[in-house]
């Protein structure tokens, strides 16, 4: 009987590829751990609410022990002919990831269990989510990029939703899953484009067969915009942004923050991955594009900040500005490849801290006021002294300030567009320059009513402030103020984009 | 390279001691506010000490040279270093900011302005000082400019908080404005950094260098960055309107800080980063720094004519000041940088002295509407006098430190550097002898109307008004033996820094620019 397919077998010519378990080690746990949560969900019912938050919070841990374990052998490896790669860049992506989702769930736990919410379900998406943007780091080909993204897409559209009795956060969920799924149909049908122009879905494969003619086919320009267009949308950069403020202020809160910061840095990194290997020989497409983008973003999202009453909005203007300055040194990519993808991770890094904290902090603020006003912020000082100075802390972050870790990040942006040496890339940074400016505006007001200004009705009791929270907050403003004095060369190690391919 | 390597914790001590006081002071509970002044007190009097340490231990025949020198790497990404040291230029900028902060302290401890809260007020002003000291100290530009800007969020929130009436608008100004220029000034470094061949932050280095290898015209854009960011700072003409605001709105503490050192940082940053660095740029901007300069002496001076509130005037009058800095800088000779880094440290305590006493009518009479104001002398007279005393070193009078600061600097632009016309700055010369006369007008005006004739009826029996308080004496003793000592003896500084600054002149401004630099272009080409 066996004998009699065998022939077939040989035909198929199909061999198992070799698989690095060591390499894979960070998704597997992950998956092992959000397994085992939705197991438990089933099995437990309510008996195992309590578990899930502390069950969620080791997995995130557990999940960092093969990430240092991998960084520590300092190989750089690569699986299925180079789709996916582990090395330095990756991994410090995928710490990133994982430190992220660790803050996200200390925000959560009391937001959570306080609020009428499913807890099991929650932790269960929010594991699997993470595990799309940590498979995003290494994917270094076209479909398991698609793939990623979708696993780390589908469960915000639910978590968005989350406050299910609430007008708002259903709006928040239906716009970001329309607008979201629009993106990911631009951006398949771009890499449908792009694998017929090419035959491969492979980003090595796919880089040499667009690089190869001096001028490129239409089937490759269309390609390659509507990709960078998809992504667009998950950065939320100008004029690709008008989901992200609903979405912000109708999602609970923690969702909020983590769409802000790891979604966002998900759709950079599968960015990154598609300019610096996909695309790299074309940026004669993307490079016009990714500057228009990013100056439109940083301008368009300050002025558009500018005029925010509520906090949540108002991150989220900031938010398409501090996408725009995440995007500039790309757009200079092939003038100076390193410095370009260290500036934009450097970036992302930074930008994470600061911005869970900033959210942290509406998070603890918004437990005594119960509103998202900005002027709810007055007198903040006067009753929270501590909150205060965090939030300080996130705000001049943000605004680059130094010496708050936000200056190093709009530091290494200005090196790098100023080292392109090109005129594009020195109007570039004065676009930071200049934008730098208006956004302070924007964050110095909320940090004059938190100092000088009375609090409202002279309601002086205090913020209580649980335990997560709290740590979740001392994380944050230990980053942030560490990373701007004493940074290390945490940031600096990968600076060769030549390991990003692999291969 | 120029340098002494000894002591090297020296500085490292004097700049992060008040920032160690500082996170100290984070420990204390609000409630303890004596804790608090105690604290913050002998903290900055420790920082002096360690500055007068510096002071004696400094070697004076090598003043040219960077003493305590020390250069480690700070943030090796980016090639930034943790590069101090000090030398005869920015030595009498330390000793200021080091002698006025105590005195600030010694007034704050009677004097916590509304809303209150020492704890906060203290801490604030700690780092503060780090950031001065530290700008000053820093050789390395990445080093300087995030010293430059650490002074910023204080100084807001000291504004912000501790202010007057319109402090909202006035602090949001100050730090718009400041950060408008830094961040060009930042642009600045970074294309200095990209286009020096040797790659590098050091000060040192491209100091050296002196823009050799980059074109004119960059040099000229790069300047022109460095111009924005640092006469913000100064402030210069165009860039000034931040100042009367904030001077007037912010506590008496913070105008004190503010006109004594953060002002300086500004004109600091052109002696020791864009004029020794960019030479060629320097001599071709000149002349319109020198003309901004006697516009901002003239306007500043007429400002002051227009005004109604004590404070006010003498905020418009430090623009006039650091118009005449500003011309002693443009004339790009070492004797009228000499006169410039003098005129500074003058401007520092007889300004500052001015602002406390502002900060004490105001306390005492509720106002400073000039208009209001009258017969301190009869009602206080220790206070009239020194009024008297400090305006009449504010106008320059021979004898008093404010003198050496305006003379040299009107008398340098009759002679400028070989590079820079002669013509233009005679010019600019007569226009600020006119200035000078317009000081006198304005502040023996504010002096009549203020000090002389009797006390308007609305004050002549208000208990409040009292003579100068033991803190307000020990707060001001130094100032005014200051202002006496530098007046009578100017060569205390003079000699400290003239090697440094004809150190810092050692290239092609000696002997004009522009030929100099065709010459190598083409040898280069060639």
């Amino acid at each position: 009987m066996l004998s009699s397919i065998e022939p077939f077998l040989a035909v198929t010519d199909f061999n198992r590829p070799a698989i690095d378990w060591h390499a894979a080690a960070p998704e597997l746990t992950l998956l092992g751990f959000g397994a085992l949560i939705t197991m438990i969900d089933i099995g437990w019912l309510e008996r195992g609410r309590k578990l899930a938050a502390p069950l969620t919070s080791l997995a995130l841990l557990a999940t960092m022990v093969p990430i240092i374990t991998l960084a520590l052998s300092g190989e750089d490896r690569s699986m299925f002919d180079g789709g996916f790669v582990v090395d330095d860049y990756s991994l410090i992506i995928k710490a990133m990831f994982v430190l992220t989702g660790y803050v996200i769930v200390l925000i959560s736990s009391h937001y959570i269990a306080e609020g009428d919410y499913w807890e099991n379900e929650y932790y269960g998406l929010l594991l699997s989510s993470i595990l799309g943007m940590i498979l995003m780091a290494s994917a270094r080909d076209l479909i398991s990029i698609f793939v990623a993204l979708e696993l780390l897409s589908i469960p915000l559209y639910m978590l968005s939703t989350w406050r299910k009795r609430d007008l708002k956060s259903n709006e928040a969920g239906l716009k970001y899953y329309l607008m979201g799924v629009f993106a990911s149909a631009v951006m398949l049908y771009g890499m449908s484009l792009l694998y017929g122009a090419t035959g491969s879905t492979l980003l090595t494969d796919v880089n040499e067969a667009v690089s190869a003619t001096a001028t490129p086919s239409a089937l490759v320009v269309l390609g390659i915009i509507f990709v960078v267009v998809g992504f667009a949308f998950k950065v939320s950069a100008f004029p690709f942004h008008t989901w992200a403020p609903d979405t912000y202020e109708g999602a609970p809160t923690p969702v909020t923050a983590f769409i802000s910061v790891a979604s966002k840095a998900a759709g950079f990194v599968a960015l990154m991955n598609l300019l610096f290997v996909g695309f790299f020989g074309r940026n004669d497409i993307f490079e016009p594009l990714i500057w228009a983008l990013a100056a439109a973003s940083m301008t368009a999202g300050n002025l558009m900040a500018l005029r925010q009453k509520n906090i949540v909005r108002l991150l989220a203007y900031s938010g398409v500005a501090q996408a725009g300055y995440m995007l500039a040194p790309l757009a200079v990519a092939s003038d100076v490849p390193d410095k370009a993808l260290t500036a934009s991770v450097t970036y992302l890094v930074i930008y994470a801290a600061m911005n869970l904290g900033a959210f942290a902090v509406v998070i603890a603020v918004a437990r005594k006021t119960r509103s998202g006003l900005i002027t709810s912020y007055r007198g903040l000082f006067r009753y929270a002294p501590g909150l205060t100075v965090a939030m300080t802390i996130f705000l001049f972050s943000l605004a680059g300030i130094p010496p708050l870790a936000g200056w190093l990040a709009k530091f290494r942006v200005m090196e790098a567009v100023i080292e392109a040496d090109t005129t594009a890339g020195l109007v570039l940074g004065i676009f930071v320059a200049l934008n730098s400016v208006i956004a302070l505006y924007y964050y110095a007001r909320i940090g004059f009513m938190m100092w000088a200004e009375e609090a409202p009705d002279g309601d002086l009791k205090p913020v209580s402030v649980p335990l997560p929270l709290g740590v979740a907050l001392t994380i944050t403003a230990v980053i942030t103020v560490v990373m701007g004095i004493f940074p290390g060369d945490v940031l600096g190690r990968f600076t060769e984009v030549s390991l990003l391919a692999g291969g | 390279m120029n340098t002494i390597a000894e002591n090297n914790w020296l500085l490292t001590a004097l700049v992060f001691t008040p920032l160690a006081g500082a996170l100290l002071m984070v420990l204390i509970p609000e409630k303890d506010e004596r804790s608090h002044k105690q604290a913050a007190l002998i903290t900055s009097l420790l920082t002096l000490g360690l500055a007068v340490f510096l002071l004696w231990d400094f070697d004076y025949s090598n003043a040219a040279s960077l003493q305590y020198f020390v250069d480690t790497q700070w943030i090796e990404v980016i090639g930034a270093g943790y590069t101090i040291g000090v030398d005869g230029m920015s030595l009498p900028l330390i000793a200021l900011t080091a002698l006025i902060m105590p005195l600030v302290f010694v007034y704050s401890w009677h004097h916590i302005p509304e809303p209150g809260n020492a704890k906060a007020f203290l801490i604030l002003s700690l780092i503060l000082e780090t950031g001065m000291i530290g700008t000053f100290v820093a050789q390395d530009l990445v080093l300087f400019f995030v010293f430059f800007e650490v002074v910023l969020l204080p100084m807001f929130f000291m504004i912000a908080v501790w202010g007057g009436a319109n402090r909202r608008y006035a602090s949001l100004k100050f730090f718009l404005f400041t950060l408008f220029g830094s961040a060009l000034m930042l642009l600045s470094f970074l294309a200095l950094y990209f286009l020096t061949d040797e790659g590098t932050f050091n000060m040192l280095v491209l100091t050296e260098n002196a823009g050799a290898g980059i074109a004119r015209g960059t040099q000229l854009l790069i300047f022109a960055g460095m111009f924005i960011g640092f006469g913000v700072k100064v402030p210069m003409f165009p860039f000034h309107t931040w100042l009367p605001d904030a001077h007037t709105e912010a506590p008496t503490q913070g105008s004190v800080i503010l006109a004594a050192v953060l002002l300086k940082l500004g004109t600091y940053g052109f002696i020791r980063i864009a004029i020794p660095m960019l030479p060629e740029a320097a001599e071709a901007w000149a002349p319109w720094i020198g003309l901004l300069a006697v516009i901002g002496i003239i306007y500043g001076a007429l400002g002051c004519l227009a005004q109604t509130d004590m404070k006010r005037l003498i905020a418009f009058s430090s623009v006039a000041h650091m118009g005449f800095v500003m011309l002693g800088i443009a004339t790009l000779t070492d004797f009228g940088i000499n006169a410039a880094i003098f005129g500074m440290v003058a401007h520092g305590l007889i300004t500052g002295m001015l602002f406390f006493i502002a900060g004490s009518v105001k306390e005492r009479y509720h106002t400073l509407e000039i208009k209001r104001l009258g017969g301190m002398l009869v009602q206080a007279p220790r206070m009239g006098w020194i009024l008297g005393f400090v305006s009449m070193a504010s106008l320059g009078l021979p004898g008093l430190a404010g003198f050496w600061g305006e003379f040299p600097a009107i008398l340098a632009a009759y002679n400028p550097a070989a590079g820079v016309p002669e013509g233009t700055f005679r010019g600019y010369m007569v226009v600020a002898a006119i200035g000078t006369v317009l000081a006198a007008g304005y502040l023996l005006w504010l002096l009549q109307r203020t000090a002389m004739g009797e006390p308007s009826i609305e004050f002549a029996d208000d208990p409040n008004i009292t003579d100068v308080s033991p803190t307000e004496w020990i707060a001001w003793t130094p100032l005014l033996v200051g202002i006496v000592l530098f007046g009578v003896a100017p060569g205390l500084i003079f000699e400290v820094t003239d090697p440094a600054v004809v150190q810092s002149l050692d290239n092609c401004i000696m002997t004009g620019c522009e030929g100099v630099q065709t010459a190598t272009s083409a040898a280069g080409g060639g």
